[in-house]
């Protein structure tokens, strides 16, 4: 079917996507917990330098480290999958890539995700 | 499915005609460390994963990231956290809509990258002074 209109009149005037704000807060709210989450991390990787493994198991089976840690990873996947999106959107223009692009952020940043809360999880209930 | 063609126009004026920035350099640096992390992230996958695996998987854990190769990719994640950070904190400052001057905005531009190497290096120094400490 043969178009006259060019591409920018086309969507000219249908609006956003309407996702932007809720895209802004997310990434400033995971930021915010992910100061304190990362302070935290350091700290754990830091007192934990050099332990053997029976300590290190011992440290992140506690029930308030186990909590801190997936805390961590939910804020921090959310994070990084937002900011991805943006690095994506900016510098992928082809229109095929770009959703590739995306939909492989999204792929990438659940696994590692999911990958962490397995093992959090595991070691916490000590299996 | 003959549709339009994209029509050539000219592109506006790109990296290469602006004077470098402390503050441009800084938002560059920004979203470099904020990929490195989220590559860095299979890192803390591995660490945990391995712990949850059992010693076997942890001794190979342990070997990789006390080689010299895993040792620097970890100082890479450690400043890119921390350089990551003070960026973060320095949007903060500008989302409560303070810290547009100039002056200031060089100033923070500069403590993010001084901050993330100081912090860097004082993580690592406090880490090998506590080995085995606990």
């Amino acid at each position: 079917m043969s178009d006259m209109r060019t591409p920018y009149s086309r969507v000219h005037g249908l609006g956003s996507a309407r996702s932007g704000s809720g895209h802004f807060i997310l990434q400033r709210v995971t930021a915010v917990e992910n100061v304190f989450l990362a302070i935290f991390l350091i700290a754990s990787v830091v007192a934990l330098t050099g332990s053997d493994y029976e300590t290190v198991r011992a440290y992140l089976a506690n029930p308030l480290v186990v909590i801190l840690m997936l805390a961590l990873i939910i804020s921090g996947i959310l994070h990084m999958r937002a900011g991805m999106q943006v690095i994506i959107e900016d510098y992928v223009t082809g229109e095929s890539a770009k959703f590739l692009s995306l939909i492989g952020n999204t792929f990438f940043s659940f696994l590692v995700g999911l990958a962490c809360v397995f093992a959090a999880l595991k070691i916490g209930f000590g299996a | 499915m003959a549709d339009t063609q994209p029509v050539s126009r000219p592109l506006s004026p790109h990296l290469q005609i602006y004077r470098r920035t402390m503050t441009m350099m800084m938002s560059i640096a920004h979203r470099i460390s904020g990929a490195a992390l989220y590559i860095g992230t299979l890192i803390l996958a591995w660490w945990l994963l391995s712990v949850a695996a059992g010693p076997n998987a942890y001794s190979l854990f342990e070997s990789f990231i006390s080689w010299w190769v895993g040792k620097l990719l970890l100082f890479v994640f450690t400043w890119a956290l921390m350089h990551h950070m003070l960026g973060g904190i320095r949007h903060f400052i500008w989302d409560m809509g303070k810290g547009f001057s100039l002056g200031f905005a060089n100033f923070m531009a500069w403590m993010t990258l001084v901050g993330g190497f100081v912090l860097t290096i004082f993580v690592w120094w406090i880490g090998y002074s506590m080995m085995g400490a606990m």
